[in-house]
């Protein structure tokens, strides 16, 4: 059975004068250790989605309908104590900049020990014990000094270990990282992705990885969502997605990458911006920027289908597919 | 206009160096030590004697992580910041050490455009104001004519729609906002463009627009680039000379194809094999020890001798100088200069 199982997930947003979708009929599953990516420019809904699945919702935005079954039992229906149980202990997030996250006026120490005592039955001196366990398994020097440190007296990539430490500290099944890496250092962020992968194999935790980085996608997770405009537009494995993406979103924002292009031509641009949730277009949200669009795709939202490996949710998926075939018998 | 000049590089950047004082005050600056009171005052070494140039219609990197000093070289060119010893050099004439008013003409062909678009457009000018602005300070002859006409030509060149004009920065997109940023440095035809991380507040696709954008009118206008990010995929897409700084000191300067084929100092290395790459599964980046240490009292010798798995001696003692490769790239690093990288690597 898989470990999360999301089903129709609608959120929406009551703002003044009106109220506007952010997630549209999100469905789809994680295994038990399983990694997943969530891929999408900004407004696309990807930190909604995660922010949905611990039902950290608040005002203006709420869960309009579906399902989050989380070990089978529905996270969207759970009481204020179920919920206590279930984040920190049972489903860990971690955020962009390790700055906020962190409060400024505590020790790491109160912040770890405070959050153990919180959740389990441990003396003071067990909490520490504990604390600076999880703090050596990130790889963090001298770990009892850290301790009595304040977050501002650490570098960048240290907080962010740290923060990670703080997220395993409890043994969670599922940890949901928001573009953990975004804040740091190129050098910093290769090494804190290998902490993250290693920490995740070796305890069998799952990991939904949000994130704009189609690098950092690649490199740490199995399967791969792309979100446009509050849906899942694509879904498989990261490999297929990354080598041969189906849809045209997907195909655009992979080429539009620097790497794709011979240096000094210009870039493979996809034209427009992504729309606002106030204004997203009829039928498929992505059809004005689509070169491929047809009147079908003006007025009517495709379906999330399996096409081949992957799941596209894309009318002309099959004419795009002959167009390439022609073209390479063409070649 | 001077072609006497055109082979000589339009940026000349010398010994430049740039330190900002952390105390303050004669106060701030006493020390107890030892039994008695010293006067010390602790700088941050944010740039220590860089060299660098850039020729006519070049767009050169500057890439470096946090902290490297890529942003005071921009701003020391700009003029935004005066050096604390070094000088600039731009089209021949010494730039670094004018008054404002002097500095006038120049700030007409040098531009620059910010990383933040949501900072650098005034919230209370509508686009038309903005981008006349600039016109009208540059070109104090011109008729209201001449410069909305001006207008009118860099807005369509820049993608941005003419009748947007009246509206304010916060109806715009933040792809929408560079442009007008990116047109508002255009209008006052510059040659030089110093640009501080243009593209790394924007999405992917927006990034590709912003970046086509840039290359046209770098070659439709001749332009010349200052480039400064930390993104080392838009560097070598980008970029025709990169140069990688580190704690505020040049680690190696080569033509853009050179560096990527061949990077010789142990940081770029590290560096490029960083960077996230799309169809390879396999992370195999070389992992630095530590971090980047503080830019206040920095160690002597090589500045990235604390992370660097190949430093000696005499790394630690002395710090290297740039020494020109067969390639043409500078590499300043001991261990290129005495080839131990590749032997070590081997055995």
């Amino acid at each position: 059975m898989s470990l999360l199982s999301v089903r129709d997930l609608t959120v929406k947003f009551a703002m003044r004068d009106q109220t506007v979708t952010a997630l549209n009929g999100i469905s789809f599953d994680l295994a038990k250790g399983e990694r997943l990516g969530i891929v999408g420019e900004s407004g696309a809904g990807k930190s909604i989605t995660g922010f949905s699945l611990m039902n950290l919702l608040s005002r203006p935005g709420f869960i309009d309908s579906g399902q989050i079954l989380f070990d089978g039992e529905d996270v969207v229906q759970m009481n204020d104590k179920r919920l206590r149980n279930l984040r920190g202990n049972r489903m860990a997030m971690i955020f962009q900049d390790p700055m906020v996250t962190l409060n400024p006026v505590l020790t790491i120490g109160q912040q770890m020990i405070e959050t153990l005592m919180a959740h389990r039955k441990l003396s003071r001196e067990e909490a520490r014990q504990i604390a600076i366990v999880k703090l050596r398994e990130v790889y963090i020097p001298s770990p009892e000094e850290r301790l009595e440190q304040y977050p501002h007296e650490l570098s960048g990539g240290m907080r962010q270990r740290i923060i990670i430490a703080i997220a395993l500290l409890l043994d969670p099944q599922l940890i949901i990282a928001d573009e953990p890496t975004t804040a740091l250092d190129v050098t910093i962020q290769a090494d804190i992705m290998e902490l993250m992968l290693e920490l995740c194999q070796s305890n069998q935790v799952g990991l939904i990885l949000i994130t704009h980085d189609l690098g950092v996608v690649s490199q740490m997770t199995e399967r791969t969502l792309v979100m446009y405009a509050g849906r899942i537009i694509e879904a498989g494995r990261t490999r297929e997605i990354i080598n041969d993406p189906q849809h045209p979103y997907t195909q655009g924002l992979i080429n539009a990458l620097p790497q794709q292009t011979v240096p000094g031509q210009r870039l493979k641009q996809i034209p427009g911006n992504m729309p606002g949730l106030a204004s997203i277009p009829q039928g498929c949200a992505f059809n004005p920027r689509c070169k491929y669009a047809t009147d079908l795709c003006r007025s009517r939202v495709p379906e999330i289908v399996q096409y081949g490996e992957v799941a596209v949710a894309c009318h002309e998926v099959q004419r795009l597919h002959s167009d390439e075939d022609r073209q390479e018998a063409r070649a | 206009m001077k072609d006497a000049n055109t082979d000589r590089p339009l940026l000349e950047i010398q010994n430049l160096e740039k330190r900002f004082d952390l105390d303050h005050g004669f106060l701030e600056t006493l020390k107890f030590k030892k039994g008695k009171f010293v006067r010390e005052t602790r700088s941050v070494h944010a740039v220590n004697n860089i060299t660098l140039d850039a020729n006519r219609g070049e767009a050169l990197c500057v890439v470096g992580e946090s902290g490297c000093g890529k942003s005071t070289v921009a701003r020391l060119v700009a003029g935004l910041l005066t050096p604390t010893a070094g000088e600039i050099r731009y089209d021949g004439q010494r730039i670094d050490n004018l008054s404002r008013g002097e500095m006038q003409p120049l700030r007409k062909k040098i531009q620059m455009i910010f990383q933040n678009p949501y900072a650098s457009l005034n919230p209370r000018m509508t686009i038309r104001q903005a981008l006349e602005e600039p016109v009208r300070h540059h070109f104090p002859n011109a008729s209201a004519a001449e410069v909305r006409d001006k207008v009118t030509e860099v807005m369509l060149s820049v993608g941005v729609d003419p009748s947007w004009a009246k509206r304010y920065p916060h109806e715009f997109s933040g792809g929408q906002r560079q442009r007008i940023a990116i047109a508002r440095a255009l209008t006052v035809d510059p040659e030089f463009i110093i640009a501080d991380e243009p593209i790394s507040a924007l999405d992917v696709s927006i990034q590709a627009q912003v970046l086509n954008l840039m290359l046209e009118a770098k070659e439709s206008r001749g332009l010349t680039y200052l480039f400064i990010t930390h993104d080392l995929s838009v560097v070598e897409h980008f970029g025709t000379r990169v140069a990688v700084l580190y704690l505020g000191s040049v680690c190696e300067i080569a033509d853009t194809a050179t560096l990527f084929s061949s990077p010789k100092h142990p940081y770029t290395r590290a560096l490029l094999s960083a960077v996230p790459q799309l169809k390879d599964d396999r992370p195999n980046h070389i992992r630095l020890k530590g971090e980047i240490p503080t830019p206040i009292n920095l160690p002597t010798g090589c500045p990235f001798q604390s992370r660097c798995s190949f430093a000696d001696a005499r790394c630690k003692s002395e710090k290297p100088k740039a020494i020109h490769q067969p390639d043409g790239s500078l590499v300043a690093c001991h261990a290129v200069e005495e080839d131990r990288l590749d032997a070590v690597a081997a055995g």
